[in-house]
């Protein structure tokens, strides 16, 4: 475990209320999120009031804040969905941010014991990365474990970590044509390992259980890329893909790192991956028109902060993107509008 | 699990043979006996030719000393270490298979965590015809095993992967540790037993370890040098670096893909970190150098073939890093050396003497 002290109130626990009750999911996590601050963000498209069981030191938030904070001054961000999170995101001031679905509750490891996603996450936010040099043994800063022979020297201090990415046992975070093909296929093998993406390698980063550090990379995480039928199971949707390659284009250009492994987590059975697909094909199509340009996009020197990186980037996009597929248009004026309403909210 | 009504072969029986690089005895060959005896051997003696290295009864092998390979290479046998377990290059030369598998003679059966002992060689072969995936990271690592996938947002046009020319496999128990490292923690073992295979990114670099080692030789067979290091050069321990470094560079520029992780084998003997550092020193700090030149490295696109990559890549090590050191212009020629070999001894024409010259080596060679 961490051997960095972190005080409590350096995190915020971002949950997306998707569903109206949320009491079997934050029993499920007390006594993992109890000596934290929680943000709780209401779905805007969810009506009524949320179920939310007593004890915990909590932030609500709904539509109607949303309309406060947002006003008029933008019409193309949506915190419809999945991405009622990033309101949460928008109103923390905290280092750290973990965010975690709520259909999703803690796992077992292989020796049957529960595991504390918050205090993974937060050892790996704080221990360094090795984005440079990939080491064989994984995490070279876990207990138990180092670099191996071979590892340059030089690298061997790391980079700060900007991005935790965990995983799911039980429903993986598959798309939709794989798990109506594998209706049964069920995650159950426990990796036991962390380890740092390399720089320039994209990767799908799921934001079913994610977390990062604020401070430097949080403008990056963005509701930028609709679906026109964007749906409330995570196989209808792309937003946290297309957010996850601008996240890794901006942790690679600021020399951050980005993990992905422990923690895992439960994610329980919801939806029906065949009905899904009825929806989800357009939105596949289109991402992997977007691959090449995150694989290639590159910043300049000037881009120091994750905002100077995320206007560049909105910048390529409409200029390459943006030509072929208007919705492409539409996510780089929803980025731009991002960063003006972050550095505003950040003002007040 | 049922048993078929007829014995299967063990796969890849003919295609695949087992090279080891020993200066001391077999012994070990033993507990993989149940996992290794099917399969050819090609045993390379280090150190004292007049020593005789005992093969345990009943498996089909192939051994060369150095007089051996002195005979056979004549002088262009200049490019093979001595002294140093880098002369397995050797065996991987004179190989006539499709597939490499590489162990040191102190790595035992690993047992997984449910206690069941590991087949090593199978889980490299099940990596190696089971596609890569170098171009986007799969967060549940390899989509190819059973019980994994690609996740949603893996780009569907790079699903079928790319071939598979190296699995690189870890140790339990005695960590591949440098020199300062193993002072510093002597006591370290590895005991996390991580269930994965993945595959190595384009792009970047990683440091191949030779003990538990598996490759498609004709797909990568050239790059697989393993240097100049042992008895009158300056430096050791870092053979399967170099060829790590090597081997990845071609990869990435042909478009083939390097895995690691499973199979674990068990690693038992602590090398003496004094000793090492004396061999690692110069590696030390010449790799500060190395790294940043096999980071930047582009191969032409004219480079359509292993040794043709590394021709140019032996090019490059002379004009880039000769100049930190003498010794990188002799590596440079003995890259050259090793591909004037590799042409020489597995071209049609000089296959067959060569295969008549290994029966003559062990008289007591036992065929299946």
């Amino acid at each position: 475990m961490s051997q960095v002290i972190i005080q409590d109130d350096e995190v915020d626990i971002v949950i997306g209320a998707i569903q109206s009750d949320l009491t079997s999911f934050m029993e499920a996590w007390r006594p993992m999120f109890s000596r934290f601050h929680l943000i709780i963000v209401q779905d805007p498209d969810l009506n009524g009031e949320l179920k939310i069981p007593g004890g915990f030191n909590l932030n609500l938030y709904t539509k109607s804040d949303m309309d406060k904070v947002v006003g008029s001054s933008s019409s193309t961000i949506s915190f419809s969905g999945y991405s009622c999170r990033y309101f949460g995101y928008l109103m923390s001031r905290k280092k750290y941010i973990i965010s975690i679905d709520d259909d999703c509750i803690p796992a077992k490891d292989s020796k049957g014991e529960l595991v504390d996603a918050v205090a993974q996450h937060i050892t790996n936010l704080t221990t360094p990365a090795t984005p440079f040099f990939f080491n064989t043994l994984y995490d070279p800063f876990c207990k138990g474990t180092d670099f191996v022979r071979g590892y340059p020297f030089s690298l061997r201090n790391g980079v700060e970590c900007g991005l935790s990415c965990g995983l799911w046992l039980n429903l993986a975070d598959y798309d939709a044509p794989t798990q109506a093909l594998k209706p049964n296929a069920r995650n159950s093998r426990y990796v036991d390992a962390v380890l740092t993406v390399p720089s320039r390698t994209m990767l799908p980063l799921s934001g079913i259980n994610i977390a990062f550090n604020n401070e430097l990379v949080g403008p990056a995480l963005l509701p930028a890329f609709r679906l026109t039928k964007e749906g409330k199971f995570r196989w209808e949707t792309v937003e946290d893909i297309w957010t996850g390659m601008c996240a890794k284009v901006v942790c690679d250009h600021l020399k951050l790192g980005v993990k992905s492994g422990l923690p895992y987590v439960w994610r329980q059975e919801r939806g029906s991956a065949v009905e899904s697909l009825k929806k989800e094909w357009e939105g596949v199509q289109l991402m992997e028109e977007v691959v090449p340009f995150f694989q290639s996009v590159r910043l300049s020197e000037a881009a120091v902060t994750a905002e100077d990186c995320v206007a560049e980037i909105a910048a390529s996009v409409k200029e390459q993107l943006g030509r072929s597929n208007p919705m492409f248009a539409r996510a780089a004026e929803t980025m731009v509008e991002w960063i003006k309403l972050w550095k505003q909210v950040r003002s007040q | 699990m049922s048993k078929p009504a007829t014995p299967v072969a063990p796969p890849l029986k003919d295609e695949l043979d087992i090279v080891i690089p020993t200066i001391r005895n077999l012994d070990f060959l033993e507990m993989w006996r149940p996992f290794f005896q099917p399969y050819h051997l090609i045993i390379v003696q280090d150190g004292d030719p007049t020593k005789t290295i005992k093969v345990p009864e009943g498996f089909d092998y192939e051994l060369y000393n150095r007089n051996d390979i002195n005979r056979i290479l004549g002088p262009k046998a200049s490019c093979i270490s001595f002294k140093d377990s880098a002369c397995r290059c050797f065996g991987f030369l004179v190989s006539k298979k499709k597939y490499i598998f590489t162990i040191d003679d102190d790595c035992f059966v690993a047992k997984d965590p449910t206690g069941k002992e590991i087949n090593a060689l199978q889980q490299h072969i099940q990596n190696l015809l089971t596609p890569s995936t170098p171009f986007f990271f799969n967060t549940l690592y390899d989509p190819f095993r059973d019980g994994a996938d690609f996740v949603r947002g893996y780009p569907f046009s790079m699903r079928e992967g790319v071939p598979t020319a190296v699995s690189h496999g870890l140790w339990l128990n005695i960590p591949d540790y440098d020199a300062p490292t193993q002072l510093v923690k002597p006591l370290e073992r590895n005991t996390r037993y991580v269930d994965a295979v993945l595959t190595i990114p384009k792009g970047t670099l990683f440091p191949m370890c030779g003990m538990n080692l598996a490759f498609d030789r004709e797909l990568i067979g050239p790059a697989m040098y393993f240097g100049l290091m042992g008895d009158g050069q300056p430096i050791g321990r870092y053979d399967d670096m170099w060829a790590g470094w090597c081997t990845k560079v071609i990869t990435d520029h042909l478009g083939l893909g390097v895995k690691t992780g499973l199979p674990y084998i068990w690693h038992s003997k602590a090398s003496n970190p004094f000793v090492n550092l004396k061999k690692e020193y110069k590696g030390i700090y010449w790799q500060e150098d190395i790294i940043p030149f096999f980071q930047s490295v582009t191969l032409p696109k004219e480079s359509t073939t292993v040794q043709k990559c590394y021709i140019e890549l032996s090019k490059l090590v002379k004009e880039k890093l000769g100049p930190i050191d003498p010794y990188f212009q002799k590596l440079a020629d003995a890259m050259v050396t090793w591909i004037d070999a590799w042409d020489e001894i597995n071209s049609p024409a000089q296959s067959a003497p060569a295969a008549a010259d290994a029966k003559k080596v062990e008289s007591s060679s036992k065929k299946k």
